[in-house]
């Protein structure tokens, strides 16, 4: 496959993936300032901002701010207007290679973001993330059923689990680090679409540490931490299998295989309360390790089209 | 308020739907009768369906730098199986003379030898490059995809008016504007029988592969594109998905020790066809310009070398420069001793100075073309064109001569469009597309019809801003078949026809005996043409036991 076109599958299915996770938080941030009668609007809406890596003087913060930066931005793929652009910008340029479902799919999706916008607007922004989320499972669930399990295929989970395992790190974060401000654990289940669920898993009563441990290492939650590294090792085996193939020996064969391994290791075998103990610390790693590993994807996969410069005879 | 042609203007141009008021044209009758029931709103409303569908599909023509849908008409244009062979005959002859004088120009250069064409024709155009000479392609195919622009008369001709040999977009369109329709209108296609367009990828793929290096088994194609940018990016993602072949961009190709490849996940795989949608001057910045980006360099030098096959071929600009449009009648005379089946529409060279003057005195009923445009840029409609266009045009006309070609204004044909949620007469050209295997030239059923969406425009071009219509070609009526008599799987018929005329060379020795005897016992049992078979076969081998 190609290079450029693995390139675009990975990203898509970040930036699918972070426009998704990116409106179950908002969705949630936005009710609770509904729902909350003592919060603090503007250290909530501060904190977020930092959260999700746009930080602003906690005078200017609110929800305006935040609905404007982390929605509607066009420029930034850090908003989930820019992150659905920048995913159809990808898939114009991999066209051949993705279903014309999926690509109808982000197109539509696409073409209907000034509507939503206005709509958003108008009616209050819940049904935009609605909208979002449908369309991201729309977009996934395609894939699921159009897709060979080819290299294409693992590129777009590997994207999609990595930007995963970092959405979930920050959602604890928010919980971890902002203290009074900080939205109670029912939320942060909520944001991550994890909350019925543990209440199925722990019948009930949300207690700090479980929720933690849920989010973080359970195996069975597909947006857990731990669930999604696990999906992108496996992604990152299946790829550089043609290696053990050929007699790799020692250790994996990849960096970013390597990075993404430790990880998932760390979590797996420390002790819970071990890893609990020292939260902030883990969390801030684990979003470490997702750059890392996304930087040794690229360098491994990917640079092979480095761009190239052609100096004529002469010119030189 | 049905009636939906009723106050249909027809004007002095042929009209592709109407003979009269009201009354179709015969290929058009059954489209006629089912449209003509219908509101302009119903149709309008099927048209809105139409237009949602393009937009969700990201069916888009990049104009002016931005992404717009490529609007489709919702009225088809119909072409009766007559007038289709006509125009396919002409069109594969055409590519043929095109192809033997391409390979002339980079090759012997007889054509000039024999002075049917001036040598300095071909050396001055910016199309021709050096580097192409004796690079012959290991299918002896230059062309292998080109659209030939017809336009039809006032008598309802149709006349050929560019030839596209390099590479000649559109063809998605066609592909697209059937699937398209065929969902918003089902029910007309059950009233026709359309001949389908679907065919093409397959044929093309089948034509790039005949085209690859020799010695290579199973070869390995590649659509080349500029990139999402260029302005038929839709039709190159659309044909590469289709044929099931990589996209690739000029980055994605490396060259060394003159053999292509591209980079992959895996590592550089091997290219051996590459269909290129890039114009000659950016293929490769060895050759052409050195500033290019979207260019391998190197890649002519594989050709030369016959490790790659460049699909259009390099140079083949030469061909369909407009100056060169005006000998190519002769040059079908010249090269296949044939009479042009589709003839020119008027031209004048300008290359004599009486001609050059009566041109410049009569700019403003001539239609003025420079050789190298496309795309109509730079086309000047004298009879339309204001004093001051006309007062530049001279002074760029008598300065050099050789850019331009003077042509009489041909009133395009007219086919019912809809307008505003009316129907209206729009202007409308043709092309169709050919596909070139080496062996056989053909021509794609139908092609694209282009369509002039403001009223009496005559550009008809995509870059233009220019709309399409569906374009059916109407299936010739099959024979007569009579009833298929009974079937009786007891008998087993045999005629002469089933027997190889040749008798074998070898005698195989003794038929097997079961089968032999069961299926003689059958034939006996119900043949009269027993005798015959009996006879030959004991004539041929010498040894069946009759």
């Amino acid at each position: 496959m190609l290079s450029r076109i693995a390139e675009s599958l990975f990203w898509i299915g970040r930036y699918v993936e972070r426009a998704d996770d990116t409106a179950r938080i908002l969705d949630v941030h936005t009710q609770r300032l509904v729902e909350d009668p003592w919060i603090d609007e503007q250290r909530a809406c501060a904190n977020l901002l930092a959260l999700m890596g746009a930080p602003c003087p906690p005078e200017e913060a609110d929800t305006e701010r935040v609905l404007a930066t982390l929605a509607f931005d066009r420029a930034s793929p850090s908003s989930i207007t820019g992150a659905l652009s920048a995913a159809r910008e990808n898939a114009r340029g991999a066209r051949e290679v993705l279903s014309a479902e999926i690509w109808e799919s982000l197109n539509v999706t696409h073409n209907a973001l000034p509507q939503q916008r206005t709509m958003a607007r108008r009616y209050g922004p819940h049904s935009l993330f609605r909208f979002v989320r449908e369309r991201s499972a729309m977009v996934f669930g395609l894939a699921d059923a159009t897709m060979s399990r080819d290299e294409g295929w693992l590129f777009l989970v590997l994207g999609r689990s990595l930007e995963r395992v970092d959405m979930t790190a920050r959602m604890l974060s928010t919980r971890v680090l902002a203290g009074d401000a900080a939205p109670s654990w029912t939320l942060v289940l909520r944001s991550t679409g994890a909350y019925e669920p543990y209440l199925r898993t722990y019948r009930g009563a949300v207690n700090s540490s479980r929720a933690a441990e849920f989010l973080l290492l359970d195996r069975l939650f597909p947006r857990s931490v731990f669930a999604s590294l696990e999906r992108a090792e496996g992604c990152l085996a299946e790829l550089e299998r043609a290696n053990v193939r050929e007699g790799h020996r020692i250790g994996v064969a990849g960096e970013a295989h390597r990075i993404v391994g430790r990880a998932r290791t760390m979590l797996e075998f420390m002790q819970t309360d071990e890893i609990l103990a020292r939260l902030p610390a883990r969390l801030d790693e684990l979003q470490r390790t997702c750059s890392a590993a996304s930087e040794a994807v690229t360098n491994r996969f990917f640079t092979e089209q480095a761009p190239q410069v052609w100096v004529p005879e002469g010119a030189g | 308020m049905a009636d939906l042609f009723d106050g249909y203007p027809l004007g002095q141009q042929w009209d592709e739907m109407f003979a009269a008021p009201g009354q179709p044209r015969a290929p058009y009758t059954g489209l006629f009768s089912s449209l003509q029931p219908m509101s302009g709103e119903e149709l309008a409303a099927r048209a809105d369906v139409l237009s949602q569908t393009y937009r969700d599909a990201g069916v888009t023509f990049a104009h002016a730098g931005e992404e717009q849908p490529f609007p489709l008409d919702i009225v088809p244009r119909v072409i009766g199986h007559q007038e289709w062979s006509v125009i396919e005959r002409g069109v594969a002859q055409r590519v043929w003379a095109l192809e033997a004088f391409l390979a002339d120009v980079y090759g012997a250069g007889e054509v000039f030898a024999d002075r049917i064409v001036p040598r300095s024709v071909v050396t001055t155009s910016a199309h021709f490059h050096r580097a192409a000479h004796g690079l012959v392609p290991p299918n002896g195919v230059r062309v292998h995809v080109s659209g030939i622009d017809l336009v039809r008369d006032e008598a309802g001709d149709f006349r050929v008016l560019e030839d596209n040999l390099r590479s000649p977009s559109g063809v998605s369109y066609v592909i697209t504007n059937r699937a398209a329709m065929t969902s918003v209108l089902p029910e007309l296609f059950g009233d026709h029988r359309v001949q389908p367009v679907a065919e093409y990828p397959g044929r093309l793929l089948a034509a790039l592969k005949a085209s690859a290096p020799a010695g290579v088994s199973d070869p390995t194609v590649v659509l080349l594109t500029p990139g999402v940018y260029n302005s038929a990016y839709f039709e190159h993602a659309l044909l590469a998905r289709q044929m099931g072949v990589e996209l690739v961009e000029g980055r994605d190709l490396v060259c060394s020790g003159g053999q292509v490849s591209m980079r992959t996940t895996d590592g550089q795989q091997r290219v051996d066809v590459i269909y290129r949608r890039i114009d000659d001057e950016f293929l490769d910045p060895v050759h052409f310009r050195s500033d290019s980006v979207i260019g391998c360099a190197g890649v002519l030098n594989a050709a030369r070398a016959g490790r790659v096959t460049i699909a259009n071929a390099v140079g083949n600009g030469v061909a369909d420069d407009k100056l060169l449009y005006t000998w190519v009648p002769d040059l079908i005379r010249y090269y296949l001793g044939e009479e042009p089946v589709l003839a020119n529409a008027e031209t004048h060279r300008l290359d004599e100075p009486d001609t050059v003057e009566w041109v410049l005195a009569s700019l403003d009923q001539l239609v003025l073309k420079p050789v190298d445009g496309s795309g109509g840029k730079g086309i000047v409609i004298g009879p339309r064109a204001d004093e001051r266009t006309l007062e530049e045009l001279a002074v760029k006309v008598r300065s050099s001569p050789r850019d331009w070609i003077a042509q009489a204004p041909i009133g395009l044909s007219t086919s019912p469009t809809l307008i505003n949620g009316r129907i209206a007469p729009r202007h409308v050209d043709l092309r169709p597309f050919a596909v070139n295997d080496g062996t056989d030239v053909w021509v794609l059923p139908g092609g694209l019809t282009r369509v002039a969406l403001p009223e009496g425009e005559l550009v008809v071009n995509s870059s233009q801003g220019g709309g399409s219509k569906d374009t059916w070609v109407i299936s010739a009526p099959r024979p007569a078949v009579e009833p298929a008599p009974e079937h009786d799987v007891t008998r087993i018929e045999f005629t002469t026809e089933d027997l190889s005329v040749e008798p074998p060379a070898q005698d195989p020795g003794p038929p097997n005996d079961n089968a032999l005897a069961q299926s003689q016992q059958q034939q006996q049992a119900t043949t009269t043409r027993m005798a015959i078979l009996a006879e030959r076969d004991g004539g041929g081998r010498g040894s069946a036991p009759c």
